[in-house]
């Protein structure tokens, strides 16, 4: 049985839709990212299927639960790393990790946990007196405290340096590794790529694309495009194969097979004894397919 | 990783658990502790330092005698009313209260548990002023009295409980909540005699103090700490005054409780823009 099943997902506040007919399903086991820029209603999406917000429509099923009526039996599941989540700055990490694990049937053991995220110098320390990131980390632990099957991670990273961010995500490829089902939502595309076995971006409520970051957005089955500056004294009608586009004296050719259509040009030029300035052959990167699907040119 | 498999938690232990947790949070928070704990035997050492400790003319008492009782219940409603509003709207803002929501934790069992704690605080604070009284001030405790006076203390405070989380309900966030519960607390606890007798008040005054809870409250358990007085003093006009308002004021907390802070909430605690953006 899938971890996640949502079919038709709807949700307005007054007059503002902001999920318009999402349907996403993940497996179980599966790191499952939710793709998409502030605003898109990633956040919606998943707050309805914690349990936080109720959906106007569509059908949902997480972990065989409806999460608006699944009340504690659903809780004792999952696990939720909030964007915005705190706990008493009063307590310590470890108190902490006490009292939310206490709530659970299942827990991980606090000082593993505390390891985990790298807070060991920091067990017995207030968490007012954490910095930014190791709070994050707590929150982290939080989510892990009761061993949930899933896990919601709501922007992990956001906020944090680039060496956090590695930190961070060595992280959460540990839990991957453990086989923990986890949806996590992030605007980062490279985190999206890095951590997740299936990506769908979302859009104005909509699921624009879904695959796994090799395929996403027709990637693996995409044309090549080769560019390379025209040579001077060379008009286009001139070239051996087709310029799709032009831009100035930039060629751009899309070629079903890269390698069959740089062998014509290359023996075409060398006959013709010119050279391609600025010969490139790329494939469209995830970015790319992620700003043209969702117009953030 | 090594998991510990348990049975679920029973909601009793789950309370307790909070009970406890709130309790040592309350501790680690001095100007909480200060204002419901020190404050109010400052306030007892200062007026017994103005007016004296002779007998208040006319009602046959001690200036501590009358007094002590009197910011007993004020320190009582310093733990319930005051500190369950502000600890409530800032946990709100914070996102503690969401976070629970999460949780397998029932909401109420949550909530039960951050009541007791400031209930037991009350007494605490009731019982350390009563103590200072007849340490300090020979203020007399009654035995025969001491059945209402734990009963008028009781529903006084559970009513100031059920105020408090009224406060935490409709306030738009926590910083806005100390001055509510103070512009709130600090008159009314004027017109309800609290802090000395107001001899001929004027006849609006009047009609206010007797219309909060609070005179009701302080009166009730004065009047069981009052020597000159006979029987059991139980006042059960004020403890079912206090009661309806507990009641209808626990009914709209209720009602109009939020989880999640207003998203108009410009908290300190809230840490990105994008946030609302997204959530809206």
């Amino acid at each position: 049985m899938a971890a996640i099943e949502v079919t038709g997902l709807r949700k307005s506040y007054g007059d503002v839709v902001a999920v318009d007919g999402v349907d996403i399903t993940v497996e179980t086991g599966e790191v499952f990212a939710l793709l998409g820029p502030n605003g898109a209603g990633k956040t919606t999406t998943v707050e309805i299927l914690e349990g936080h917000r109720s959906a106007d429509g569509g059908s949902i099923g997480v972990l065989g639960f409806d999460p608006s009526t699944g009340g504690r039996a659903y809780r004792e599941r999952i696990g939720i790393v909030l964007q915005e989540g705190a706990v008493e700055r009063e307590l310590s990490v470890r108190e902490a990790l006490s009292i939310y694990g206490g709530m659970y049937p299942r827990r991980l053991d606090a000082d593993h946990l505390i390891d985990l995220v790298g807070l060991t110098e920091k067990a017995d320390a207030r968490i007012k007196t954490l910095s930014g990131g190791q709070q994050r980390r707590l929150e982290l632990a939080l989510g892990l405290v009761g061993d949930p099957d899933l896990l919601f991670l709501d922007e992990p990273t956001t906020g944090f340096d680039p060496s956090a961010r590695r930190q961070a995500w060595g992280i959460l490829e540990n839990l991957a590794d453990l086989g923990k089902t986890i949806l996590l939502t992030t605007h980062y595309m490279d985190e999206a790529q890095h951590l997740a076995d299936r990506i769908a971006i979302i859009d104005g409520g909509k699921i624009v694309a879904e695959g796994t970051p090799e395929t996403l957005g027709g990637r693996a089955d995409g044309k090549s495009m080769i560019r390379f500056a025209l040579p001077e004294g060379v008009s286009f009608e001139d070239l051996p194969i087709t310029a799709s586009t032009v831009d100035g004296d930039m060629v751009e050719v899309s070629a079903e097979s890269a390698t069959r259509a740089l062998h014509e040009l290359t023996t075409w030029a060398i006959d013709k004894d010119v050279e391609l300035e600025q010969l490139q052959v790329a494939r469209p990167s995830l970015e790319d397919v992620y700003l043209e699907l969702t117009d953030e040119h | 990783m090594s998991t510990e498999a348990l049975r679920r938690p029973s909601v009793s232990s789950l309370v307790w658990r909070q009970f406890g947790y709130q309790n040592k949070v309350f501790w680690r928070t001095p100007i909480a502790a200060f204002f419901t704990i020190v404050f109010p035997l400052m306030l007892l050492v200062l007026f017994t330092a103005i007016f004296g400790n002779d007998e208040i003319e006319g009602l046959g008492i001690t200036t501590a005698q009358y007094f002590t009782p009197g910011l007993a219940v004020f320190a009582a409603v310093s733990a319930t009313y005051t500190n369950l509003a502000i600890g409530t709207a800032i946990a709100r803002d914070n996102g503690i209260l969401k976070r629970i929501r999460g949780t397998p934790i029932p909401p109420w069992a949550y909530i039960a548990g951050r009541v007791a704690s400031s209930v037991y605080l009350a007494f605490l604070a009731m019982a350390l002023m009563m103590a200072a009284g007849v340490v300090f001030y020979g203020v007399q405790i009654i035995a025969r009295t001491l059945p209402a006076a734990l009963l008028t203390f009781v529903v006084g405070v559970s009513c100031f409980a059920a105020l408090g989380m009224l406060v935490a309900a409709i306030s738009p966030n926590g910083d806005a909540t100390p001055a509510i519960t103070n512009a709130t607390l600090l008159p009314v606890a004027f017109i309800s005699n609290i802090f000395f007798p107001i001899e001929n008040p004027p006849r609006w005054m009047e009609i206010a103090g007797d219309f909060f809870p609070l005179k009701a409250f302080a009166e009730a358990f004065r009047d069981a700490f009052d020597p000159t007085l006979t029987g059991p003093q139980f006042h059960w006009p004020q403890i079912g005054y206090l009661a309806l308002w507990g009641v209808v004021a626990g009914l709209l907390a209720i009602r109009f409780f939020r989880w999640e802070p207003s998203s108009g909430s410009t908290s300190r605690h809230r840490r990105r823009d994008e946030s609302q953006l997204e959530s809206v």
